[in-house]
């Protein structure tokens, strides 16, 4: 089988189109290339639609965290404290068996048993802790002037929040936002070593290069394509998180511009 | 139900409660020094450690940890085999490489195939621990590099001024001062750690993760005193709970420290606290 039409049968594995069964015997390279690339997919797909819902909930358990009143503020802290109290692997674990559970008494929890829908929600309240957390932080040190000057204009309520106090949380809490989202990218492979099935062997990046381990019984070629697709990725997510950064603090004299710094030193 | 929670499968879960403190009660320490080595040699003058160092660092950092903890296993497991087969069977004449099987001599198996059960978890523990070391040292790495930086540039040159070599300056005067600096991103780093310990399970120790998936799992009066439907969920959420007590307690003692490493210090904590003093 030559390389294109390795790449016909397993491009989009992970997805279930192509052909059905894994590569059993003599592993070539470009199986385990299109594998792998295949099973970022899902990685691409858990971490981008986390994120972007995560975004919204982080920003509201900011502001709930922040707020003077203790029936926002106490719920906030809990689900902040709950999620980033606890390792990620155990909460998957925990939401699998939960998701099981539930679905014993009403089928309409089916489909959280599976990881597209179920993991994905595990992701997403993990990362909008986490990210809450950042905003929460970036809430608290926006400099009194801006909030005064929105006072002054006679600014309240919704515009206040949408038009300064919004978009300069962005702005200091972004380089520790771009550490996060690279870290969820990261995260989304433990999705299926814990609980979820990989459903017809449609997994991820990493299940795949595990698969070839296992098989060949050699890491030395699977793992290291998974760690070159996954610094592809990272520098893809500080790329655009870059221009994103850029676009925020465009009002800023360019000299006093920070740079992004990249840190990403944490793990769930 | 205290008999339940006493039969001796339960008694193996909580004795994997230590394996989990031991593992990070040895982790730590041999991480930190991988750390010190890593940090040591990315700001090492010479090229090639330097290089070294830095692609330790950023290498491990870029990629999941978890695709670390599964290559590592296999990959020192092959490597030590490789090179117990090439010390101990020179006579050994076929590829070690057939196909898709890793062939060594009976004598270079690691741990030897008659070795008692315990040897074979222990190694399986040891090499877990190693894992854990390295993927951890190159965050300390990270954190000790970042550290050294942070020390002001003036105590160096004081010391060179004093005419200390530099290492009489790295080991008298960066080294000692550098620890306030580390020290927010190692206790971060210790939280981490503590996250990370359920991953165990994935490097085939048996943990407490795999207890409780083997505990809560359906138990039909065949096999057991007290039989349950699926409690998976149940186990899980207690270790949950384990986490975030074990957490929250780590986290008011880190505070402790903190408090007590600023006392004094010419920083901005520092002069809070003063300033609160007065």
């Amino acid at each position: 089988m030559s390389c294109l039409e390795t790449i016909q049968a397993y491009g989009l594995r992970a997805v279930g189109i192509g052909e059905r069964l894994l590569p059993r015997e003599d592993f070539t390279l470009c199986q385990q290339f299109t594998l792998i690339g295949s099973g970022m997919i899902w990685n691409i797909y858990f971490g981008l639609v986390a994120l972007t819902f995560g975004f919204f909930l982080a920003t509201a358990l900011a502001v709930g965290k922040a707020s003077p009143n203790r029936m926002l503020r106490k719920p906030a802290e809990w689900f902040i404290f709950i999620f980033r109290g606890s390792p990620l692997f155990i909460q998957f674990f925990f939401g699998y068996f939960l998701f099981l559970s539930l679905k014993g008494v009403h089928p309409f929890f089916d489909a959280f048993t599976a990881a597209w829908l179920g993991a994905l929600i595990v992701l997403f309240l993990n990362t909008a802790a986490y990210s809450g957390e950042i905003f929460y932080g970036a809430l608290l040190s926006i400099p009194k002037g801006d909030t005064e000057a929105a006072d002054a204009y006679g600014m309240t309520g919704w515009p206040r929040f949408r038009r300064v106090i919004w978009p300069t949380m962005l702005r200091l809490a972004w380089p520790a936002y771009t550490n996060e989202a690279i870290f969820l990218f990261h995260a989304t492979a433990l999705v299926f070593f814990s609980g979820f099935p990989a459903w017809q062997q449609r997994g991820d990046a990493l299940y795949y290069a595990n698969y070839f381990a296992d098989k060949t019984f050699n890491p030395f070629v699977p793992y290291p394509i998974l760690a070159m697709y996954f610094i592809i990725l990272t520098l893809i997510v500080v790329g655009i998180f870059g221009m994103v950064n850029a676009r925020l603090n465009r009002h800023l004299p360019q000299n006093v511009q920070k740079k992004l710094r990249i840190r990403p030193n944490l793990i769930r | 139900m205290a008999c339940y929670l006493t039969t001796g499968k339960h008694m193996s879960i909580y004795t994997s409660v230590f394996t989990v403190l031991l593992l990070l009660a040895i982790t730590a320490p041999v991480a930190l020094a991988f750390g010190f080595g890593g940090a040591t040699a990315a700001r090492s003058p010479l090229a090639p450690l330097r290089w070294f160092g830095k692609s330790y660092i950023a290498i491990v950092r870029g990629v999941p940890d978890i695709a670390f903890f599964l290559f590592f296993v296999i990959a020192l497991d092959q490597g030590i085999e490789y090179l117990r087969h090439k010390a101990l069977c020179r006579d050994w004449s076929e590829p070690i490489r057939q196909g898709n099987d890793f062939v060594v001599c009976q004598a270079a198996k690691m741990p030897l195939g008659d070795a008692p059960q315990w040897v074979h978890e222990s190694y399986g523990f040891a090499l877990a621990v190693l894992t854990f070391a390295i993927v951890f040292g190159a965050f300390a790495a990270n954190v000790l590099f970042g550290a050294m930086r942070a020390v002001p540039r003036a105590q160096l040159e004081t010391a060179e001024a004093y005419g200390m070599s530099p290492r009489q300056t790295f080991w008298r005067v960066l080294v000692p001062q550098m620890w306030v600096y580390a020290l927010p991103g190692l206790s971060n780093l210790w939280m981490v750690l503590i996250k990370a310990t359920p991953l165990l399970f994935l490097l085939g120790v048996e943990d407490i993760v795999y207890w409780a998936r083997e505990l809560g799992g359906t138990k039909t009066s065949r096999f057991t005193d007290y039989p349950h439907g699926d409690w998976r969920m149940w186990y899980f959420l207690a270790l949950l709970v384990f986490y975030l007590i074990f957490t929250r307690i780590s986290e008011i003692v880190l505070d402790r420290v903190m408090q007590r490493l600023t006392r004094g210090q010419a920083t901005a904590g520092g002069e809070a606290q003063r300033k609160a003093l007065a």
